[in-house]
């Protein structure tokens, strides 16, 4: 039945969500925080880190163009992006955030921009992939 | 007394109940539903997970993302929450400074949370008065038994009679087994951190020290007292006028003479003041050089800038830091957390420097107020090589001047402690001295049991210059055992006027010998041994910006305790960058 394949593919991509290394177990306790009263609650708390996180990266692009050096700064705003990203589970994300932050700690802006641009790509494939499955999850509720 | 919790509307009522727990008797069947909880965090994200997970534990949940607002909450509601729980990065207002705040204002349990797990901010959580500090991202699981933390300070305002049937163990399963009597909860498990521990040990340490049981305590819960200024001022001067030594607190409060004050009150101000004091005269030494300490000084810097910061941390710390707490439990006086933070800001700016500076000589005026027979002699000889400060130590607040302060007289002369920017090496105590000497040629033997924290980084080579090491000792105790050990030993110098309280209140934790026993020569982490060097161990992890932290240090975990005592009693040579010869940093637990 539809119902049930569309829970069967849900239940598939989910699994590869976490066999892929995108999600950890803390997106197992927003799961498990989903209940009758508030149904969406993933998705609606998905949908919060991602209108946010958007700023962070903004930020972050800013600083790295105009202020370069300043480690501290980065360091700091990566700090506050990772753990908005960890609260969700992201966890590839998470690690690129981690590696960056090293990369503040000393100093190098090589290493930052590089890592940036794949905690940017992360972030985006991250994004694509929970979507997805949200919506058949949805659907298939 | 009954606690009657409805776990759905949480009104006047709820909040009362709460609160008139009073002895502490039976709590009702829904307990811990009903709690009130303000949580605090600009990411809307983590905020609105906090917020579900606390509802699904039957808490009352508000949440807010700013801090000015939070506060203007809680003052706008006292007595209109149970706990607050605080992310510490926030964009208006540093975390640590809104638990201060509290702290000060209300005197509230508040939680830190934060992502960052580093020893060094877990540490300033617990030296800012945490009761605890949740590693983001947060589990279901730590939110769960936050009540623990809300009625551990209910008992210890009540001065709960109930205490008597508590052991005396500092585990956590004491803690729990005290919870147990008040409630029937399955799951004690506090989150992950180690202020629980401390709490629960300090909380009952407190207690069983209490002695007597005033009137007052056994009954309904007791009268907060409010030390304002003047009051405290009037506690001042009774203290300087009997000697902090003999200050007792059934004279303090003859002397005193104020209407509606009581023994106990003044014995639990007394406690949080001693630790303020043992704090203030290890800052200089402490603040730097620590491992742990972060390298911000800013942080420092923040800190210092709220007056009563000190106050908090010793409030906090008296309530809360099982570490001080201990020591101070040997001193008969019951620990109600009174705020009143405030009045020791006075002191607070020189308390806090961390950064070094003339803060030294200016706490050192300052001791002389605090510090009874407390040498401070801060003249903070500006050691030379302190400023080196290996770019670990560099950070360290303090200049090793500060951590000359204290130290027995000159007795250290070299102290290695130099740079040491955490105030371990203010153990003072004649046995280091000589040890100073050794170490300064060698740099081994860290002496400073008290702190492992090496942030001293300050270039010691051998120089140590003379450094009032006792102070600093103060500051900081990576654990509370540590600095039971040393202020056991250092007792006997008479650097600090904590003396009297030291002893009493410390005790060497067995363990603790067992730990640094690999990496301390001496008996036990006894400041005998205590090559300056060892302070300026750093560890190579952030430096902790901890100059009051330090003094709070409690119930360490072994593995932070140990971390200290190698770090003092390490042996090896130090990173070059300290311009030691090095002690092995990477002995150095991390």
């Amino acid at each position: 039945m539809e119902g049930n394949k569309l829970q069967r593919q849900a239940a598939c991509m989910r699994n590869a969500l976490f066999d892929q290394g995108y999600l950890d177990e803390q997106f197992i306790q927003l799961e498990d925080l989903q209940d009758e009263a508030n149904p969406n609650f993933v998705e609606e708390v998905v949908k919060l880190f991602y209108s946010d996180s958007a700023r962070f990266i903004r930020n972050i692009d800013l600083t790295l163009n105009n202020s370069p050096s300043d480690f501290v700064k980065l360091d700091n705003i990566m700090h506050q992006f990772k753990g908005s990203s960890s609260s969700i589970g992201a966890k590839k994300v998470k690690q690129r955030c981690t590696q960056f932050q090293e990369y503040c700690k000393i100093g190098n802006f090589e290493g930052c921009m590089r890592t940036f641009q794949e905690v940017k790509q992360e972030h985006a494939a991250l994004k694509k992939k929970i979507e997805s499955y949200l919506q058949v999850a949805r659907q298939a509720r | 007394m009954h606690l009657e919790v409805n776990p759905v509307p949480f009104a006047g009522s709820t909040a009362s109940s709460w609160k008139s727990g009073g002895g502490g008797g039976v709590v009702s069947d829904q307990f811990p539903a009903g709690l009130r909880v303000l949580v605090v965090d600009d990411d809307p994200t983590c905020l609105r997970i906090l917020e579900k997970m606390l509802r699904n534990c039957l808490y009352e949940v508000t949440k807010c993302s700013r801090a000015e607002v939070a506060l203007k909450l809680l003052r706008d509601n006292k007595d209109g929450f149970d706990v607050v729980i605080s992310d510490v990065h926030m964009p208006d207002m540093d975390g640590f400074k809104l638990l201060e705040h509290i702290g000060l204002e209300m005197d509230l349990p508040v939680i830190m949370m934060s992502a960052d797990d580093s020893k060094r901010v877990v540490m300033k959580g617990v030296t800012h008065g945490a009761c605890d500090y949740l590693i983001k991202p947060v589990r279901m699981e730590a939110l769960k038994n936050i009540w623990q933390h809300v009625i551990r300070r209910k008992k210890h305002e009540w001065g709960d009679h109930n205490e008597k049937d508590v052991e005396q163990s500092g585990s956590v399963e004491d803690g729990e087994r005290q919870q147990k009597q008040l409630s029937e909860n399955d799951d004690y498990s506090s989150s992950a951190n180690e202020g629980s521990c401390k709490n629960s040990k300090k909380r009952k340490n407190e207690d069983e020290e209490g002695g007597e049981r005033d009137e007052d305590s056994s009954s309904s819960k007791k009268q907060r007292v409010v030390w304002t200024t003047e009051l405290h001022q009037q506690f001042v001067t009774a203290v300087n006028q009997l000697g902090i030594d003999k200050a007792v607190p059934k004279k303090i409060l003859d002397l005193m003479n104020v209407q509606g004050l009581t023994r106990e009150n003044v014995a639990s101000h007394l406690q949080k003041y001693r630790l303020y004091l043992r704090r203030l005269s290890g800052q200089h030494h402490n603040g730097i050089g620590n491992s742990f300490m972060g390298p911000t000084d800013a942080t420092f810097g923040q800190l210092t800038s709220v007056n009563g910061l000190d106050l908090q941390s010793l409030a906090s710390s008296s309530s809360q830091l099982s570490p001080l707490g201990r020591s101070t439990n040997r001193t008969p006086v019951s620990v109600p957390l009174n705020d009143p933070r405030n009045i020791f800001s006075f002191e607070s700016p020189n308390i806090r420097f961390v950064h070094g500076q003339q803060q030294q000589q200016h706490n050192g005026v300052n001791r002389g107020n605090l510090l009874h027979g407390i040498p401070t002699n801060m003249n903070m000889p500006i050691h030379p090589h302190s400023s080196q400060s290996n770019s670990l130590l560099t950070q360290m607040v303090q200049p090793p001047q500060q951590r000359n302060q204290i130290f027995n007289d000159g007795v250290f002369g070299q102290n290695g402690i130099d740079g040491f920017a955490p105030a371990y090496t203010s153990i003072p105590q004649p046995s280091s001295v000589v040890d100073f000497s050794r170490s300064q040629r060698t740099f081994s033997t860290p002496v400073n049991n008290n702190f492992g924290i090496a942030g001293l980084a300050s270039s010691n080579k051998g120089m140590l210059p003379q450094h009032d090491i006792g102070s600093e000792i103060n500051g900081f105790v990576p654990t509370c055992d540590v600095f039971t050990d040393v202020n056991q030993n250092n007792n006997r110098t008479d650097d600090w006027g904590f003396q009297s309280v030291g002893p009493t209140t410390f005790e060497a934790p067995q363990h603790l010998n067992v730990q640094s026993g690999g990496l301390v020569n001496n008996s036990n982490l006894v400041p005998q041994n205590i090559p300056s060097d060892s302070l300026s161990r750093i560890r190579g992890e952030r430096l902790p910006d901890v100059g009051f932290q330090n003094s709070l240090f409690s119930d360490q975990d072994d593995d932070l305790l140990s971390t200290y005592i190698k770090q003092n009693h390490q042996d090896g040579s130090f990173d070059n960058e300290f311009g030691f010869d090095g002690y092995p940093l990477d002995d150095l637990p991390v």
